[in-house]
């Protein structure tokens, strides 16, 4: 018998989920999070979910980690001390970055600058030059190298070393080299390469992102480190620790030490993961899904069964090319600020936020400003007399106070008020929902919209008007679906490179060299961590767009494909996916920009996971008791149902309110929502 | 006659009641149709300069064509009294030309698309957007002729004319527009992009108003453009004093050894009436550095630098305008006469916004920015490669945002929305040159207690044969200082040829002639400096200095001695500043560098330029 633990580690919480892995029972456990040394709470979380279930805790082979530790050093700014060696004459690279300044006309004038990542006084150059095709322009001047090396070793600071030469994704042979001079002059600080980091066009972009793998590789390292003796401790040697990519796959502990750039988004990664599990098993392969938190709120595309994926990943200020879930994150969520500035007395909520602390009114611990949460009790979505899983009590008489101020400033009724508050932050999440949907050239009608998060179950139901994707799926356990997705992905590894060729420039078999040789260097990885060849599947994408263009589109590639047609079927594709996006296709000047291999392990997880209750239900069996809220101008009189006593096929019909552990689904009048056999929660427009 | 629009469903639009919530709700959908507007475009257009510098900007109208989101105001009403004609669902208009839409354009290589859109038959709104076209024919490559006389000079003037009939393109008539000009490829794909944006905004205002009912999205066009006319009628009672202030600045030359050319500006306060009046302003120039400023643009810029302040998140519009008049003398560098060439526009537009900071703030001190990076310079690398392939670059540059309230001017910043460098492997690996520098000029900004942002130095190598066009400014006045601050350091233009000799090349000149192996240092200027630099703690200066971006003898403006560690040296510090500060002239509240007689005597010497000689103008040219 052999168990895997999927492990999500949230600034708050740290959640947890055993599954056996061949019955596919799961156990599930929430435990406060021990910011100061993770696996703490980690181990704390393991012992109570074996208590529990009788489990032996040495049964654990496999441990799969979604982490924040990457995220909150970049958010925090307390990565470690960068060295940056630049070509000569752009030492100033990342003070310039792209010249841009936020906002609309006049943005300038507010503008703040973050501090650099690695700081100019930590910043040399290097005497060496290449050109764009990745010819020999000077020779790198290794002695004036290490004479500034030395000088820069003496300062003492530097705890992370980067490496970024113009042209260097072409041709890495300077970096390597200078690599190596480091090395001998710095010892054991761990050095980052761009070129082998992220070979692709445009220097700045390129020294950030290696730049952000140096800015959080030493804590990343020990992080993993930590987390992988404590685990061998408690667990045994044998065991496995995995930690999840921002694209979604996973990464051995060692792999992703070595690139922890690629580590920024695997928060939010964990949910589209585990969100895509629950839709997939219930059938539904095209979704939007919609994670809304405390201060932010998470929306990503799926289609048949893939995540979109982007190529560049955002953490705060701080954008980098890494490859990431397309998640879009808007600054909304349950503790977000409504307010009216005096003069325009227009509704306005967040950006800011109540945060943990104080937190929304409600939570009666000294916060007194109006959230969407506090919205939310006022209006009855989020009843005050119903505990479930020792969650926050919740005062009603608190949220009212604090929107009534709001209310007053715009000279308007409190249940106006309340209901505009959930209005305005819904057309934003709105708004970020077409950006992953209508602005990508997908229509959102087309697809099921996912609802997890604290807080998303309670505004799902009103975006599914909004967008008019239905159903509305609430998975189980919308509160820890992380850990879920942890679980459930599978190891992946992807090599890419910039390509920039003109398609009536090569031939198929150069073109297929090419992928090759992406593929082995992909496997790399896979054969370090032990992963034989037959237990690994390759894909390949390559990114076109016409000669000179900005855009481009990801196409998949298969080699049989461009051996039985020729490139022609890639060009073809082009054309017509261009031509449904922008309504015109130009049919010539083709040009592949990109191209990688994307390299997984077969999945190991035989048995489906249970979730529902077996035992034949009926619905009024799961009535808690009745309540009323407020809809459109009006009372409503409502059931709230325990969703632990809601078995398969039983439907829900709105107005309703739906309570598990950590969450709370609101089903509107003139909507149902059934139970399906893998235990989601299907929310549609009542017949 | 004046355009007449043609509906087929007569039923008029009814204002209605609107609560303010949905307001808030269509002020959030109008908010992404724009920022949609611009997503689009970056996708599918080809040109580097709006792909990778975002050189182009989205508005949507309402059914009266005031703009109701956007960013640089509406043209609409000059453009229906302008246009002669029937317009019909399905119609597309291109224009190019700023006597022809009320400057809602300024010069020729902005080709601006108008969509009139339709709901079951009512016209019910407009949308809008113009991009900066790589070229548009006439004298140069990239169309920029600074010694171009007449606007006949400098490219393909289209009138508003229709590109798609009811949903038809015009292809005749594009491809006799695209043969004009020497990207055809990239005009084509960048005018695509812009009908498809404008479309997307059409198309996403039909489902607001399906969503809301027409009436209500008709009349909350109304209401917000009636918050913008609130919000500004406190904010101008807040700023503008109702004593007159007057402030002027200069565009240093135009380029045919005339100049400086002077911009004047007085502002008061009429009750809740701003006044702007550009009378003192010099008159037209004989090249192409005329401003066609409309006063509605104007209004605009004034507007959205002030609403901002008081509450970022509401959409800016037109609502506001009968708040502002603003008057400019006909015939002057800001209203030249048809046909006055226009096409190097560019450096008056960016003096505006100083011109603006410097009469604002003598109202509020307290908010007033140095003078900064007001200009976007060009260069244009254009000939035949290596392949015997035409290309040609166009390069905008960047420069030291100014000393500010809020602290220091980053470095080689732009100072208009959206815009980025092009990434320079990107130019590399697409035109024959080579970027040897890419970096701030280390004393550029000006010393103050807020550092002024440094000019940026880029040192281009050509690889191939070429021809250079060159657009600056800043080289003989300073951009200035305010409160204590010093002007920042000013712009120069160096040319080092393969064999090592070297040639000063004016701010503002086209088709000199580089050879393979020539280097062009392309250095701009730095931003003014904000506050007494005696004032600044001179950890923050040897910070600088440890940065590279001020030198051990530059810490010396701010009266702070480094020594040779990089260390800082009290007591010389204490010495060097009391001296200083015992030595100073009295300051006023703005630093220029000196009278405009003083800069021009010491131009020689300390530019390598001569002065140009100050315009005279007939009674003709008045």
């Amino acid at each position: 018998m052999a168990f895997r633990l999927g492990v999500d580690v949230g600034g708050t919480f740290t959640d947890l989920l055993l599954i056996d892995e061949s019955s596919g029972q799961t156990y599930m456990a929430k435990v406060p999070s021990t910011p100061d040394d993770s696996s703490e709470g980690v181990l704390n979380g393991i012992s109570r979910i074996c208590d529990e279930s009788g489990i032996d805790s040495t049964k654990v082979n496999q441990v799969m980690h979604g982490t924040t530790v990457a995220t909150n050093a970049v958010l925090t700014g307390k990565g470690a001390k960068v060295g940056l060696i630049t070509t000569k004459g752009f030492r100033q690279v990342l003070q310039v970055a792209r010249s841009f300044c936020p906002g609309g006309l006049g943005g300038w004038v507010s503008y703040m600058k973050a501090p650099l990542l690695a700081p100019l006084e930590l910043t040399i150059e290097a005497d060496e030059r290449l050109d764009a095709a990745g010819d020999l322009v000077s020779p790198l001047d290794e002695d004036a190298l290490r004479r500034d090396l030395q000088a820069l070793a003496k300062k003492d600071e530097v705890e992370a070393l980067t490496i970024c030469f113009m042209n260097s994704y072409v041709n890495g042979v300077h970096e390597v080299r200078a690599r190596e001079i480091a090395a001998e002059v710095f010892g054991d600080v761990p050095i980052s390469i761009s070129s082998e980091v992220v070979p692709e066009m445009q220097e700045y972009e390129r020294t950030e992102t290696t730049v952000v793998n140096s800015y959080v590789r030493p804590q990343v390292s020990k992080y993993i480190r930590n987390m992988q003796a404590s685990l061998e401790e408690r667990l045994g040697d044998d065991v496995n620790l995995a930690i999840l990519r921002s694209d979604g796959g996973l990464a051995s502990g060692r792999a992703a030490a070595e690139s922890p750039v690629n580590l920024l988004l695997s928060g939010p990664a964990g949910g589209v993961a585990g969100a895509m599990y629950f839709c997939e098993r219930g059938g539904f392969t095209n979704v939007l899904t919609f994670d809304m938190g405390g201060t932010s709120t998470d929306v990503a595309l799926i289609q048949d069964g893939q995540a979109r994926i982007r190529r560049e990943t955002r953490v705060g200020d701080v954008t980098v090319r890494a490859p990431s879930v397309d998640v879009r994150s808007i600054g909304a969520g349950g503790g977000s600020i409504a307010f009216s500035p005096e003069l325009t007395r227009a509704l306005r909520v967040g950006p800011d936020s109540a945060g943990a602390v104080p937190g929304p009114a409600a939570y009666n611990a000294g916060g007194e400003r109006p959230t969407v949460c506090d919205a939310n009790v006022v209006l009855g979505y989020l009843p005050s007399d119903v505990k479930l899983g020792g969650a926050m009590t919740i005062d009603r008489d608190c949220a009212v106070k604090a929107v009534q101020t709001l209310a007053d400033a715009m000279d308007i009724d409190l249940m106006v008020a309340a209901e505009g508050i959930i209005k305005i932050v819904n057309e934003s999440m709105l708004g970020a929902l077409r950006l992953v949907s209508v602005e990508q050239g997908y229509d959102p009608r087309d697809f099921a919209l996912v609802g997890f998060g604290g807080a998303g179950p309670l505004h799902a139901n009103a975006l599914g008007i909004l967008t008019g994707s239905w159903p509305v799926i609430i998975p189980p356990g919308p509160g820890v679906l992380c850990a879920y997705g942890d679980a459930t992905t599978r190891v992946q590894d992807e090599a890419s490179r910039t390509y920039v060729t003109r398609v009536d420039a090569i031939s198929p078999d150069e073109f297929i060299g090419a992928l090759e040789e992406l593929r082995a260097r992909a496997a790399k990885s896979f054969e370090a961590d032990g992963i034989s060849a037959d237990q690994q599947e390759v894909s390949y994408q390559a990114d076109f767009r016409y000669a000179g263009q900005a855009f481009q589109l990801s196409l998949s590639v298969t080699t049989e494909q461009i051996r039985k047609h020729g490139l022609a079927t890639l060009t073809d594709e082009f054309d017509r996916q261009h031509e449904q996006l922008f309504t015109f296709a130009h049919g010539k000047d083709h040009e592949i920009v990109m191209i990688r291999a994307i390299v997984r392990a077969k999945s190991s997880l035989k048995a489906d996971l249970k979730e529902v209750p077996d035992k034949k239900t009926k619905l009024k069996d799961a009535k808690l008791h009745d309540t009323k809220f407020y809809y459109e101008q009006d009372w409503h009189d409502a059931v709230i149902y325990d969703r632990g006593m809601l078995g398969v096929g039983t439907v829900v019909k709105g107005p309703a309110i739906v309570v598990e552990m950590d969450a709370t689904t609101l089903v509107l009048p003139g909507h149902a929502a059934t139970v399906d056999s893998v235990g989601n929660l299907l929310i549609n427009p009542a017949k | 006659m004046p355009a007449k629009i043609i509906e087929t469903n007569s039923t008029p639009f009814s204002t209605v009641d609107v609560d303010s919530v949905t307001v808030d709700i269509i002020e959030n959908a109008l908010k992404n149709v724009r920022v949609e507007m611009d997503a689009v475009l970056f996708r599918t257009a080809m040109s580097p300069g709006i792909r990778e510098q975002g050189d182009c900007f989205p508005m949507v109208a309402n059914r009266d064509g005031k703009m109701v989101v956007g960013q640089f105001g509406s043209f609409i009403g000059g453009f229906m009294d302008a246009y002669e004609g029937e317009i019909e669902e399905g119609d597309i208009i291109l224009t190019n030309d700023p006597y022809m839409c009320n400057a809602a354009v300024s010069h020729l290589p902005d080709w601006i698309v108008l969509v009139p859109i339709f709901k079951d038959g009512r016209h019910m709104a407009w949308s809008a957007m113009f991009g900066h076209m790589s070229d548009n024919g006439g004298m140069v490559p990239g169309s920029i002729p600074i010694n171009a006389e007449t606007i006949y000079q400098e490219g393909i003037r289209i009138p508003p004319t229709k590109l798609y009939k009811k949903g038809e393109l015009q292809s005749d008539l594009l491809e006799l527009i695209l043969h004009n000009v020497r990207t055809t490829e990239w005009n084509r794909f960048d005018l695509n992009a812009l009908v498809a944006a404008c479309r997307t905004a059409g198309k996403r205002c039909v489902e607001i108003a399906e969503r809301f009912g027409d009436d209500t999205f008709f009349t909350t066009m109304q209401i917000m453009l009636d918050r913008n006319l609130e919000a500004m009628r406190a904010i101008i009672n807040m700023i503008v004093p109702e004593e007159p202030q007057y402030f002027e600045d200069y565009v240093c030359d135009d380029g045919v050894g005339k100049g400086p050319y002077k911009i004047a500006c007085k502002l008061w306060r009429e009750g809740d009436v701003a006044i702007f009046d550009f009378a003192g302003t010099d008159p037209q120039a004989k090249s192409s550095i005329n401003f066609y400023l409309s006063e509605d643009m104007f209004k605009m810029f004034f507007g959205s630098f002030t609403i901002n302040l008081f509450d970022p998140h509401i959409l800016f519009n037109d609502g506001f305008y009968e708040l502002v008049d603003v008057r400019i003398p006909e015939g002057s560098l800001l209203k030249p006469k048809f046909p006055a060439a226009l096409s190097g526009r560019t450096h008056a537009l960016g003096r505006i916004f100083d011109v603006m900071g410097g009469v604002l703030g003598q109202g509020a001190p307290d908010a007033m920015n140095a003078a900064g990076f007001s200009d976007s310079p060009h260069l244009f690398f254009s000939g035949y490669d290596k392949n015997g392939k035409w290309f040609q670059l166009f390069q905008i540059g960047f420069g030291g945002i100014p000393g500010r309230p809020i602290g220091d001017g980053p470095d080689g910043h732009s100072l208009w929305p959206g815009f980025t460098n092009v990434p320079n492997e990107f130019i590399e690996a697409y035109f024959p040159l080579r970027i040897v520098r890419y970096e701030p000029i280390a004393d550029s900004g000006g010393a103050g207690l807020h550092r002024g942002g440094n000019g940026l130095s880029v040192a281009y190598e050509f690889l191939v044969d070429g021809q250079v066009g060159i657009h600056d400014e800043r080289w003989l006045t300073y951009p200035w200082g305010v409160r204590g601050g010093e002007p920042g350091m000013r712009s120069t233009k160096r040319l080092v040829r393969a064999d090592g000799s070297e040639e000063w090349l004016p701010s503002k000149c086209d088709g000199v002639n580089v050879k393979q192996g020539d280097t062009l240092y392309f250095n701009t200027w730095g931003g003014g400096g904000w506050g007494d630099p005696f004032e600044r703690d001179p950890a923050l200066v040897q910070k600088d200095v440890a940065r590279g971006l001020v030198s051990q003898q530059g810490a010396e403006r701010y009266g702070v001695s480094i020594n040779a560690k990089g260390a800082i040296d009290q007591a010389a510090t204490d010495k060097l500043r009391k001296k200083m500060r015992a030595s100073r002239d009295e300051q006023g509240l703005f630093n220029f560098g000196g009278t405009i007689e003083e800069i021009k005597s010491r131009a020689l010497e300390e530019t390598h330029l001569p002065p140009p000689v100050a315009p005279t103008f007939s009674s003709l040219d008045r």
